[in-house]
């Protein structure tokens, strides 16, 4: 079993999925925002699109939804973008900034419960 | 390293509770072969999955494109797994390659990260420095852990390693078999208690 090629030098199939777009617009989706869907997919809505809120409906964080469809993180930030441009996702952000240096040492005795909990 | 772990059927996958709001993040790096899949598996509730990133120019200057090529575009692949912490809280683990060809993807895609596990394979040292050497210029909290297995407990103590990585008496440094669970959580729980450590101090004296 083998992963697709979705990136061999040949663009086209990434470039129609997200509508000739290359990146993001803005830094909206960390690799672990947890995007949940807001509605049901719809008939003649984009197959990525539809697979998005589907397994969104469950929180599922932004680097599982592009491991489950095989696509760069960066495509599938654009497809959450336009998803959440139109309502039909929420997106949860982490409580850890890019930009901090150490989190509280309160959300670490969270951390730390939990794993000696496992 | 398993390329192909990706491709679930949704029937088989571990959906998150629906009160889950908030991801953290922890990065293990090392060489090539020293186990970072096999610790994220180890501990994550579900198999470990596969992903990848397109890295356009903004990687050029610390991963240059050969110049015969025209290519403008590379695909990092990274492995990671998980582990819901409570109701609220899910950590991601993520495996990264530690060469220096691969910081630009630790930069772009792994800010914001609690803290790192260095994982060490003692036959292979040299793996290591580079990781080890940007994580104290970046200021990431990190821990190293030597993994041991084939039962090469014999051939260097702990001592030795410190002194053989230049490893500063405050990073913490211990054993683990990447292959066990146990061992595993005991690697990030050492990592999580040094971030706590350092998050007291730093509350301490702010």
């Amino acid at each position: 079993m083998s992963r697709r090629p979705v990136d061999v030098g040949d663009p086209d199939r990434l470039y129609t999925i997200t509508g000739g777009r290359s990146r993001a617009d803005g830094g909206a989706f960390d690799l672990v925002t947890l995007i949940v869907s807001e509605c049901e997919p719809s008939t003649g809505q984009q197959s990525e699109h539809v697979r998005i809120l589907e397994l969104c409906r469950h929180p599922t964080a932004v680097v599982e939804i592009a491991a489950e469809l095989s696509l760069p993180i960066t495509v599938v930030r654009i497809l959450l973008e336009d998803l959440q441009a139109t309502g039909r996702i929420t997106a949860r952000h982490p409580r850890v900034a890019a930009s901090a240096a150490l989190p509280d040492s309160a959300l670490l005795t969270e951390v730390l419960h939990g794993l000696r909990n496992l | 390293m398993g390329s192909a772990t990706s491709e679930l059927p949704p029937e088989a996958r571990t959906p998150l509770r629906d009160t889950a709001e908030s991801g953290l993040k922890i990065v293990v790096v090392g060489g090539f072969g020293v186990g970072k899949t096999t610790l994220v598996r180890s501990v994550s509730e579900i198999r470990p999955l596969n992903t990848e990133e397109v890295m356009t120019r903004a990687g050029e200057d610390v991963d240059p494109v050969p110049t015969e090529s025209a290519k403008t575009t590379t695909t990092v692949a990274f492995d990671f797994g998980r582990i819901s912490l409570n109701d609220r809280l899910v950590l991601y683990l993520f495996g990264a390659p530690g060469q220096k060809r691969f910081w630009f993807l630790w930069d772009r895609l792994f800010s914001g990260t609690l803290g790192a596990v260095v994982l060490v394979d003692t036959r292979r040292m040299d793996d290591s420095w580079y990781a080890i050497d940007r994580l104290e210029h970046h200021g990431t909290p990190f821990v190293v852990a030597v993994n041991r297995f084939d039962g090469e407990h014999a051939y260097h103590s702990l001592d030795e390693i410190r002194t053989a990585l230049a490893l500063p008496a405050h990073v913490p440094l211990i054993d683990c078999d990447a292959r066990v669970r146990s061992s595993g959580k005991d690697v990030l729980i050492t990592l999580v208690d040094h971030l706590h450590h350092l998050a007291r101090e730093r509350e301490l004296t702010a």
